[in-house]
């Protein structure tokens, strides 16, 4: 329970309004979209509306030691927003507005709030795009966004979200409010302050505003799946398109085990014993397009695909991309816990890494579906389970401890998109090293000495 | 077993549920509030917290359930399939068991006390009218503003109580020469008391294409407003009134022209009285025959074609939410509009949004139902018709309500009333 004179600070500095404090309220705060994680009530859930009031509301903090919870949509997959101390949750729902959109310049300005997709409905009136599309473009937030580092489908042509963040405005855990970066495509002015805060998962200043980078929306597209009878093949058949300097925008891959889910699901025609599917899609000028569609559709029949089908229009793309789309859906159907990871390597390793998940999930006795996108390495081996079998749940832990084993020993990484959160911070020395979680504490320690931004995430205190 | 007798119906659903935030996209209130509690995913988790122990059921709590305009948005957009519109009424009713009627003590208030000016007004004419009501001058549709405030604010522009109920207004069987079959008109409440003109046109139509409708005078509310607040016991009596009345004259098919009464007949009266043995036969025999009108014209009774007469008008239609995504019926209503020679059919923005009106919800949240109707009436005012047509008269007057508000000359209408006038029009050549 918070003090009644913080409470009333509080409230003074946003209003009643922007001041929940029923428990009815704060326990719809104590979740986010991980799976499987325990849940935790904060004292007291503030919206505020300005950058100077969150600077207020981090100085009340830091003068009674209160922790802060920032929270976007709460859509993160890695316990990011859960208050596991309690303390303040920051929702900056309210702050939702897209300043400007500099068509000279092609950057967007905005507050944390916006929803990624609120900003692409903007910017695709004037031939624009902000590429970074995770699964929840309709519902996370910028800020959110920004605090993962999110990818999505587009990363391997278009990259992930750090690549189109130019500058923040941030609100430090002393409450001090600073600005970094800007406009210009080139700056070197100082440290990279904005590269740090782009994945920092608000355990390093409260994002108050954020300039990204707009591209020109590229002017077609075309969709290409391909069936493999064998996950070798399949591989090889990934490497070629590269090889062959062709960037495809989006290279996603499915499993058998999500096949037959997903088949099962919607019916969209896939053969229910194909080890491997590859939906590919290339876009740009009509012109290259066309050429890159076919030049695609050569390889993957070189490689040994068994059926390749080209999109021929909107509605067949749709179709193609039905199976893919419902896959996550689909498996989360099937039981009801699914624990979705992202463990990511090198694209070549592809192929490997889905043989040493299939042995996992065997080992393991447990229903372990992946896909993901294949084109940056970036796997979603997802375990179907349920949370109130105790024993499987030891079994779905020591196979998450495994795939991550796997990932790193393949040269990959614990996570490619979903952040570290609560659900990851054990791993991080079997990737860095201790000096390596050493330098993270002494950076968290250097901008929050007190560990009153999203305590307990990330980097656990000593 | 149903929503309406025990919170253990729903742990299916709730487990299926995996709190992917999806239905923030789609919530009409979420969209407003942006708290969490506005939304699908809260309510659920606080439906999870209750059957866990974690938290009692408050009056807070059945506050926060009536935070939902069961519009059923979020059904559609979830990916796991979840049935939020179970989960909702499950939460309802539950809080009525354990609270008893005084944990919606607002809704039961406002609305007994509103039934009773409307129930006064019937007796007492245009007398009530003038106290109660202000009338605003209008060329189509006899609407009014509240002038005091019953706890609804008096914002809401409100259609002038009829001089006489549809249901005085008819024999109880209309017959035809020649009928081709026998047709039950439920009228539902608004129908009967304000928006006779929908009544009216659903009788002409049905007489045009050689049906004799019955009107059975022993019908009464769907009891709806009752069993979506969690009022099981009101409710089961009215779905028990409706279904004697109906039995006593048989029909080969029933018709509704609103929303909740068509939810009612073909789905909620059968879950009330699934442990009632004489009854649930009954409420199952006559779900498997009910009808909006628009399907019934197009699927049960193909509507004549020839004899439709030339109606100027440009519409737009908006899909109720207990019509198009409650009973499946969207594709319906159009087809009737764009045969209907001369009639211009623009679709608005995102048709299928909720208007805000949910019933007892705008009584309950004044404010936020009047902000979910300003969005619809911007994308109203965007299409530049002239008309708005829609399948519920609820519906119809909120819509009615956005737009007078905004002063936009729009009239709304409910879709089978186009249809009548191009009848009548064919007739005038
Ligand atoms: C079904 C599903 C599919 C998904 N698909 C993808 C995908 O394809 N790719 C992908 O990368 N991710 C994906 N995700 C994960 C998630 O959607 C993203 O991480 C998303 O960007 C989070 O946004 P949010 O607004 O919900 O942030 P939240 O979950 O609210 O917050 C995320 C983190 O950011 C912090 N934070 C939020 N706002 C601020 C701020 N203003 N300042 C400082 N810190 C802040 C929070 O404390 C938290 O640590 C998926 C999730 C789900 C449920
Ligand atoms: S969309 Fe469905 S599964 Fe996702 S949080 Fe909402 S109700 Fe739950
Ligand atoms: S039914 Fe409509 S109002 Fe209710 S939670 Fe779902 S989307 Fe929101």
């Amino acid at each position: 329970m918070l003090a009644r004179e913080v409470l009333q600070e509080l409230v003074q500095v946003l209003g009643a309004e922007n001041v929940l404090t029923e428990q009815e309220d704060l326990m719809t705060y104590a979740y986010d979209a991980t799976a499987a994680m325990k849940h935790h009530k904060p004292d007291v859930v503030v919206s505020p509306l300005s950058t100077e009031q969150v600077s207020e509301v981090v100085k009340i903090a830091g003068r009674y030691q209160i922790p802060i919870y920032p929270r976007g949509s709460g859509t993160n997959l890695s316990g990011g927003t859960i208050p596991t101390k309690g303390g303040i949750v920051l929702s900056m729902l309210n702050l939702n507005k897209i300043i400007e959109v500099d068509q000279d310049n092609l950057t967007a300005t905005v507050q944390p709030g916006v929803i990624i997709q609120a900003l692409n409905d903007q910017v695709t009136k004037l031939g624009l795009l902000y590429p970074p599309d995770p699964g929840t473009v309709t519902t996370a937030t910028m800020g959110g966004s920004v605090s993962e580092c999110s990818g999505g489908l587009r990363g391997l042509k278009y990259g992930v979200t750090k690549h189109y963040i130019m500058g923040i405005k941030v609100v430090l855990a002393n409450g001090e409010v600073l600005r970094w970066g800007g406009k210009t495509v080139k700056n070197v002015t100082g440290y990279d302050l904005v590269a740090l805060f782009t994945g920092a998962e608000g355990t390093l200043g409260i994002i108050t505003e954020i300039i990204v980078k707009l591209i020109p929306a590229p002017e077609t597209r075309k969709s290409i799946l391909a069936v493999f009878d064998n996950l070798d093949k399949a591989g090889n058949a990934i490497a070629s398109i590269i090889r062959n300097k062709i960037i495809p925008a989006t290279l996603e891959i499915m499993d058998n085990a999500t096949i037959q889910t997903v088949e099962h699901f919607v019916h969209a025609g896939l053969p229910m014993d194909a080890e491997a599917v590859l939906l590919v899609e290339v876009d740009g000028y009509r012109e290259v397009v066309e050429r890159e569609a076919v030049l695609v559709e050569q390889i993957l029949q070189t490689e040994g695909s068994v059926e390749v089908k080209i999109a021929k229009n909107d509605q067949e793309r749709d179709l193609l991309w039905l199976a893919r789309r419902s896959a996550l859906p689909a498996l989360a159907q099937k039981r009801p816990t699914t624990v979705l990871e992202d463990a990511t390597v090198p694209r070549s390793k592809i192929p490997d890494m889905l043989k040493a998940i299939r042995k996992i999930a065997e080992k393991h006795r447990l229903l372990i579906a992946t896909f993901g996108h294949a084109g940056d390495g970036n796997l979603h081996p997802t375990i179907l389970t349920d949370q109130r079998d105790e024993d499987e749940m030891k079994r779905v832990h020591l196979a998450v401890d495994e795939i991550f084993q796997a990932a790193i020993s393949l040269g990959g990484t614990l996570s490619g998109e979903h952040g570290i959160g609560i659900a990851k911070m054990k791993y991080l020395d079997w990737e860095f090293g201790e000096a390596g979680v050493a330098a993270l504490r002494q950076i968290k320690e250097a901008l929050d000495p007190n560990y009153l931004l999203n305590p307990g995430k990330i980097v656990r205190r000593d | 077993m149903s929503v309406y007798n025990s919170l253990d119906s729903i742990t299916d659903e709730l487990h299926k549920c995996m709190k992917c935030g999806n239905c923030m996209a789609v919530c009409p209130i979420y969209k407003e509030t942006r708290q969490e509690v506005g939304v699908a995913r809260g309510k659920i988790s606080l439906v999870e917290y209750l059957l866990a122990g974690e938290l009692d059921m408050t009056e807070g709590l059945a506050d926060r359930f009536s935070l939902c305009t069961t519009c059923m948005a979020c059904n559609t957009n979830c990916p796991c399939g979840v049935r939020f519109d179970k989960i909702i009424l499950a939460a309802r009713a539950e809080a009525v068991r354990k609270k008893g009627l005084h944990s919606v003590k607002k809704i039961a208030f406002t609305a007994l006390k509103m039934q009773r000016l409307f129930d006064l007004g019937m007796k007492t004419g245009s007398i009530f009218q003038g106290v109660a009501l202000k009338h605003l001058p209008h060329k189509s549709d006899r609407i009014a503003r509240m002038r005091f405030d019953v706890g609804i604010g008096t914002e809401k522009v409100f259609p002038m109580l009829a001089k006489k109920t549809l249901r005085s207004e008819f024999p109880e069987v209309i017959r035809v020469n020649n009928p081709k079959m026998r047709v039950a008109f439920f009228t539902g409440c608004m129908i009967n008391y304000f928006y006779t003109d929908i009544g009216r046109a659903v009788v002409e139509v049905l007489n045009e294409n050689d049906i004799e409708v019955v009107i059975p005078r022993g019908q009464g509310c769907c009891g709806i407003p009752a069993s979506v607040n969690g009022d099981v016991v009101s409710a089961r009596a009215l779905a028990k009134r409706n279904l004697r009345a109906f039995e006593k004259l048989g029909a080969d098919a029933l018709v509704v022209a609103c929303s909740s009464g068509g939810t009612a007949w073909k789905h909620v009266f059968a879950e009330l009285l699934e442990n009632d043995p004489e009854f649930k036969v009954l409420a199952d025999k006559w779900a498997s025959k009910s009808y909006d009108i628009s399907e019934f014209l197009i699927h049960k009774v193909p509507f004549k074609k020839e004899g439709l007469g030339r109606v100027e008008r440009k519409v737009t239609y908006h899909d109720p939410c207990h019509l198009n995504r409650g009973q499946g019926i969207s594709r319906e209503p159009r087809e009737i509009l764009t045969s209907i020679p001369g009639v211009e059919v623009i679709e608005m923005k995102e048709p299928g949004r909720c208007c805000g009106m949910a019933g007892s919800f705008s009584i309950v949240h004044p404010d936020l139902s009047v902000q979910i109707s300003d969005h619809k009436t911007a994308d109203i005012a965007l299409t530049h018709t002239d008309t708005v047509a829609t399948g519920c008269p609820a519906c119809r007057l909120q819509l009615k309500s956005g737009v007078e508000n905004a002063g936009i000359e729009e009239e709304v209408v409910h879709t089978i009333q186009i249809l009548a006038e191009s009848y009548r029009a064919g007739k005038k050549n």
